[in-house]
């Protein structure tokens, strides 16, 4: 089904903008009615094009009278925040993600013109646990649910939106489940920790990390809202990195931090408003996360770029900042077999005459 | 640039062909090392060929660089075949050679290609006989297969043992992992025993425990592969344990602290294992293809009489070997 009037919350947001810019400039649409609390900065606004703009708080019933009244068919849910720095706090990001949710369903659920409803959400809700099965498949149950911040906050979201799925069967369902994102411009607690000069990590573990790019994660979202794909899917690169392989291709030196020092180095580097780890993230430093990505590449006939690709685009854009490149290494390496070379060249000269 | 820079290969690949294309690939490769970005600089004088330990001396460069800038590939289980190789594997190699002078039968059992299930018994105290047969299989065997092995949860909530396990291709026992990497046409190896049998007394050696709960089989006949049963000699002997410190390994939070005739008492050189002679039979395989496959997973009688009849087969050629041994050091 064609969507002609579409909804995005969440977007004054880098991604929320940058789906509500693509979405305009698809002219099969008739509207796209941006929503969030604030309104986005300048230079968003020019890329916004047609789109409208309503400044207004999910968390209000004032989104009711705006779908209503929009004749909505379409919305795009990305007003789930993963950090509490830009919310103002931890209760306040609760009530966004949870509160706003559940008054944006409730809004959809009385509108009759209601068809599609997509939803940003994110494979931290399988939790990170070293009992984990290599990849987390979309119907995978985690061992450990997540308890506290953003991975809790996603798994009422998704619950609520699974009985809204129950409650209007009509409407086509998707669910996003993302995994970190990486890339130029997108500022997340991973991209910002892959930006601290020594990057800290537990001592003992190396975790594998999965990566999505900013501009896949928009892509998804454009194509979930364009054809049809009802259902709940992962969606990242396929492929792995190791922590370490990472912050070493990205050439900045590792800091291994003791387990029982961890959650204090944290809490420092939280104090200092420099990264934001949560509790849930520290469990993504010692067991990572990664998921399946096959049910997406199948049904959206689409893959994102390799998590190895992603990050190397990520690498290319900070390359000012490398501590410690790694044409250095090629260069050395090439010096001594050079010397050794001519070292033999010489010899072997020496027993000719 | 002259071959100074050759880089060995390892003897890896199916057949000839996959060989020589692997060896093409690796020329190319090598070519681009010597040169990153310049044209290819004019062919040197001819000089004598490089000297054995020049050329390791290239290979370990190599490796040194692509660890230290992170230009390596792993797998979606975090399987890091170059630091498997080069690092994690070598050492191991005297111990499988010159201390347990392990000796291998059947190992035409083992298909050259596509998904197989090993399944052998475990002894020892230490996973020691799962790392001797990893090594069995990747240099005895014709097609140098890497086992990749189940592991049981405790090795990867374990700080600096977590990651090692992952990186050299071990993954946690779980039906979801074992079927994608037999379904990816992997050699999988799994221990079914688990620490019933790996931390049994020295008194019940060479006598199988349960096998599980036949997850291995369900995994087996989910992907159709074969089950190719592995018998062990020779591991029991290495660290006979006699006693177990329950309330320290309670304390540690361990399924047992071994106590052997050696071990706590004399320290770091109680803990050097003992140098039995070791003999690793693999059997003939046990083929899955045509019972049903997803149906027949579902089937408990027929799983628990599939996990009996590979217990068994491992339980008499254990018998059959441990007779035809002379001792347990020779």
């Amino acid at each position: 089904m064609q969507p002609r009037v579409v909804l995005v919350t969440g977007a004054s947001r880098y991604l929320g903008a940058r789906v509500a810019a693509e979405l305009q400039a698809d002219p099969s649409i008739e509207r796209v009615i941006a929503v969030d609390t604030v309104a986005p900065p300048p230079d968003v606004q020019i890329r916004l094009g047609r789109t409208e703009f309503v400044r207004a708080d999910i968390r209000n019933p004032l989104i009711a009278k705006v779908i209503a009244q929009g004749d909505v068919d379409t919305v795009v849910h990305m007003n789930v925040i993963a950090t509490p720095l830009g919310a103002g706090g931890r209760t306040s990001m609760k009530e966004i993600n949870v509160i706003g949710t559940m008054q944006l369903l409730a809004a959809c659920q009385k509108a009759p013109s209601m068809r599609k409803l997509v939803v940003k959400s994110t494979t931290a809700i399988y939790g990170s646990s070293p009992r984990d099965p290599a990849l987390f498949t979309e119907d995978a149950s985690p061992r450990a649910i997540p308890r506290s911040g953003y991975a809790k906050d996603a798994v009422e979201v998704e619950g609520y939106v699974r009985g809204f799925g129950r409650r209007r069967p009509d409407v086509t369902l998707s669910v996003l489940r993302f995994t970190n994102f990486i890339g130029p411009v997108i500022e997340t607690p991973l991209t910002r920790y892959f930006s601290l000069p020594v990057v800290p990590t537990v001592f003992g573990f190396d975790p594998r990390i999965q990566l999505c790019h900013e501009d896949d994660g928009v892509e998804a979202l454009r194509r979930a809202t364009l054809e049809d794909h009802p259902g709940i899917y992962n969606v990242g690169g396929p492929g792995v990195l190791l922590l370490s392989q990472a912050i070493r291709r990205l050439g900045r030196p590792s800091f291994p931090v003791l387990s029982p020092a961890v959650s204090m180095v944290a809490q420092l580097f939280r104090r200092a408003g420099v990264v934001d780890f949560s509790p849930e993230q520290m469990r993504y430093l010692e067991h990572g996360r990664c998921a399946d990505v096959s049910r997406l590449t199948n049904e959206f006939g689409w893959s994102p770029r390799p998590t190895a690709h992603a990050f190397e685009d990520f690498v290319r854009a900070r390359s000012g900042s490398h501590l410690f490149n790694p044409e250095l290494a090629v260069a050395a390496e090439q010096r001594l077999l050079d010397a050794l070379v001519r070292r033999r060249t010489a010899s072997d000269g020496a027993v000719g005459a | 640039m002259p071959e100074a820079t050759v880089i060995p290969l390892e003897p890896r690949g199916g057949g000839s062909d996959a060989r020589a294309r692997r060896a093409a690939q690796a020329r190319r490769d090598r070519a681009e090392e010597a040169a990153p970005s310049e044209p290819a600089p004019p062919p040197a004088p001819p000089v004598a060929a490089p000297s054995d330990w020049e050329r390791k001396l290239a290979g370990g460069l190599a490796f040194l660089r692509r660890r230290l800038t992170g230009d390596y590939e792993i797998d979606d289980f975090g399987f890091d075949p170059d630091l498997t190789d080069h690092v994690l594997l070598p050492p191991l190699r005297p111990l499988y050679d010159k201390w347990f002078r392990v000796e291998t039968r059947g190992l035409d059992n083992v298909p050259d290609v596509g998904g197989a299930l090993v399944v052998a018994n475990h002894s020892g105290t230490v996973p020691i006989d799962a790392l001797m047969t990893t090594l069995a299989l990747l240099d005895h065997h014709p097609a140098h297969r890497h086992l990749r092995m189940l592991g049981a949860d405790l090795v990867f909530t374990l700080p600096v043992v977590a990651p090692l396990a992952r990186k050299a291709g071990n993954t946690l026992a779980c039906n979801a992992d074992a079927e994608r990497l037999l379904a990816g046409g992997e050699l999988v190896g799994v221990w079914p025993e688990g620490f019933k049998g790996i931390g049994k007394p020295f008194s019940e050696r060479y006598k199988l425990q349960r096998f599980g709960r036949g997850g291995f089989v369900s995994a087996a006949l989910r992907t159709g592969v074969p089950i190719i049963p592995c018998s062990i000699v020779g591991a029991e002997e290495i660290y006979p344990m006699i006693g177990n410190a329950k309330s320290l390994a309670r304390l540690l939070g361990l399924p047992y602290v071994p106590i052997t005739p050696f071990f706590p008492w004399l320290g770091a050189l109680g803990a050097v294992p003992l140098p039995s002679k070791w003999i690793i039979e693999f059997g003939e395989p046990i083929e899955t293809k045509d019972l049903g496959g997803a149906a027949a997973a579902d089937d408990p009688m027929l799983v628990f009489n599939l996990t009996d009849q590979v217990r068994e087969t491992i339980q008499s050629t254990l018998y059959t070997l441990l007779m035809q041994r002379r001792s347990v050091f020779f």
